[in-house]
């Protein structure tokens, strides 16, 4: 029976090739903007280089200072020190990294300006994440202890700052902010869409400027604690707040003002939403705008596509009376009509697929995102399907049902 | 095998209301070849659609094999036209889109018969009116005749009791008209029960019994 469904659909489609133009254009564009708002979503979301364990990992990187009655709220990243003592110190975690926020610095080769973005991190940091290491190796433990001036750079700053064709830059200097630093790593840079593993420059966190050793408890640093495997991270969230809420009121700053305090181990998506929504009325309003932009997104277009699918539908009238004749119920008519819209969809689908995929290898050339890596991966690919299955019965129930419900006698005639 | 009594059908619009059959009485026995007779607008195509569960009576009770179907619902009615009743329509009604064959297996795809089946269920009704060579054609590819010969095929694929002709041979020339009239009389001959609106006396007097309508009403 579907195959006979699939046969028609396909006569059909064959049959007006200007309303399958039109038909597949619009399922085609819709599809293809949500393919590409999709892999953009997996770009900024997903578990992608160098921060491939993101699945395994939590995100300490707000700290939130309120009153009781939440109306004055001071946020921002906590100092080293203060994630030294409540995240390094966790037994759960398999590992913890500390590092800072990105900064902006400048350095000069022949006159001419850099702009860089530096970052101080921990040795564990290149465990934590997976930067993939083009020359050298870098810095490890004992290189923090000494505070050397060492400093693992990205391939575009090596190509930027030392002379192309250069083979190895390893061991040769880099000067910045008027410090001499030793390049001891060459790294694949990571696009800046990844905001905290995302540098130009690292930097041990014992280098000149970090402020590693400033006290209280707001900074510049974050923390991230990986576990050995996904489901650890509960398990490490409650040992982490446990830990925050047996912090004494006499370390906690401002406490008049400030009496509430607030800092998280989050997933990445959980700790992105808590910086725009912050309770669960601002999380469901976010929500339901997210909700109201998909709706437009899919709902107009859906709308357009009922009325093609109506008038496409309604030329069928006589084989809808022919097919109730023989015996087919409402609901089998029903079915066959949504089975062949969501066959056209499948088919958009395949054609958004192509330019979705054509459309992200541009944005990855263009260097409008610097090392982007969006990719159609099978996640994407997997959404994308459901998406257009979704679209498929949203733009072809309402038709189908209409015409299941034809009169025998009048669908003959007409 | 078909029983009507006091049927009435009433069309109404909001102002107008035309009664298209009135106190209808018909009792159709199993095997009987029957032709519903009368001049244009006089109800027999309604008469045959209601007979075919196509159309509700606004009065009256039909009874189909001894079953009073005439408040059936639409899960209740589909497997019965689907399993009792074969249409042959005027105008063919075939689906251009579909090949000979598969336009012929349309009654089995709602039965639980599998594929193979269908097929060689749907081989054997077109051998069966002589069309086994044209089954990969569609039904652009044909003449009216063996387009007609094609909507023969798939009302008796399901090997239905009652087959229901609306002038089976109006848009054929008379050879071809009196090839149908064979057919449908080797079927009737088989077993199948058969009501068949025509215009043509010629044709009418080939079944066992004529019924007469004029404006709706029955004439004896």
């Amino acid at each position: 029976m579907l195959i006979n469904y699939i046969k028609i659909a396909w006569k059909v489609l064959l049959r007006h090739p200007f309303y399958t133009f039109i038909t597949l254009f619009g399922i085609s564009l819709t599809l293809t903007v949500l393919m590409v708002i999709t892999s953009f979503l997996d770009h900024l979301f997903g578990a992608h280089y160098p921060e491939t364990k993101r699945n395994k990992t939590l995100y300490i990187g707000m700290v939130i200072q309120t009153d009781s009655a939440r109306t004055s709220i001071s946020s921002g990243p906590a100092t080293f020190s203060f994630l030294n003592k409540y995240a390094k110190s966790l037994k759960t975690p398999e590992k913890v990294t500390i590092f800072s926020n990105f900064s902006f610095s400048n350095t000069y080769v022949n006159g001419k300006r850099i702009k860089l973005n530096t970052k101080y991190t921990d040795a564990e940091f290149w465990g934590v994440t997976d930067f993939q290491f083009l020359e050298g190796k870098p810095y490890n433990d004992q290189n923090i202890r000494n505070g050397d001036h060492v400093a693992v750079i990205t391939d575009a700053l090596k190509n930027q700052y030392f002379e192309k064709g250069d083979e190895n830059v390893v061991g040769k200097n880099i000067e910045i902010e008027s410090v001499n630093y030793k390049v001891i790593g060459v790294v694949k840079g990571s696009p800046p869409t990844r905001v905290y593993t995302y540098s130009d420059v690292y930097f041990p966190y014992t280098a000149p400027k970090s402020n590693y050793e400033n006290k209280g408890i707001r900074g510049r640093y974050i923390a991230l604690l990986l576990g050995k495997k996904e489901s650890d991270l509960d398990e490490i969230e409650s040992e982490f707040d446990s830990g925050i809420a047996r912090i004494p009121k006499s370390e906690i700053g401002d406490v008049k003002k400030f009496p509430v305090l607030i800092i998280k181990a989050d997933r990445y998506f959980d700790h992105f939403l808590n910086s725009l929504a912050r309770d669960e009325t601002q999380k469901i309003f976010f929500y339901a705008i997210v909700g109201l932009v998909l709706l437009m997104l899919m709902g107009l277009p859906a709308i357009n596509l009922v009325n093609v699918n109506v008038s496409r539908i309604l030329e069928r009238a006589s084989e809808i009376g022919v097919r109730k004749a023989f015996g087919a119920p409402s609901k089998a008519l029903l079915w066959q009509f949504i089975i062949e819209n969501v066959f056209i969809t499948l088919i958009g689908g395949v054609f958004a697929l192509i330019f979705s995929f054509a459309i992200v290898q541009m944005i990855n050339a263009s260097g409008w995102i610097a090392y982007a890596d969006l990719t159609i991966n099978f996640t994407v690919f997997l959404i994308s399907i459901l998406v257009c299955l979704f679209f498929g019965l949203l733009s072809g129930v309402l038709p189908a049902f209409r015409m299941s419900r034809l009169k025998i006698v009048d669908a003959l005639k007409s | 095998m078909i029983k009507l009594q006091n049927v009435e059908k009433v069309y109404r619009t909001s102002s107008i209301e035309t009664l298209a059959l009135n106190n209808i009485n018909l009792d159709v026995k199993k095997g009987e070849f029957v032709s519903i007779m009368g001049p244009s607008g006089c109800g027999k195509s309604t008469l045959l659609n209601i007979i075919g569960l196509l159309d509700a009576p606004s009065k009256g009770i039909i009874e189909i094999d001894g079953r009073k179907v005439e408040r059936f619902n639409d899960k209740e009615i589909a497997p019965l036209r689907n399993k009792m009743l074969g249409f042959i329509f005027q105008s063919f009604h075939l689906i251009n889109d579909l090949s000979v064959i598969d336009n012929v297996e349309i009654p089995l795809l709602y039965r639980s018969t599998n594929a193979k089946q269908r097929r060689e269920l749907a081989e054997e009704a077109l051998e069966k009116v002589g069309l086994a060579n044209r089954m990969k054609h569609f039904p652009k590819q044909l003449s009216g005749g063996q387009k007609q010969r094609v909507a023969i095929a798939r009302a008796i694929v399901g090997k239905p009791e009652i087959i229901l002709a609306d002038e089976p041979t109006g848009n054929l020339d008379s050879a071809m008209g009196n090839e149908i009239i064979n057919i449908l009389q080797s079927l009737n001959e088989d077993g199948a029960t058969i009501v068949m609106v025509t215009h043509d006396d010629a044709m009418a007097k080939r079944t066992h019994r004529l019924i007469r309508l004029f404006d709706g009403t029955q004439v004896l």
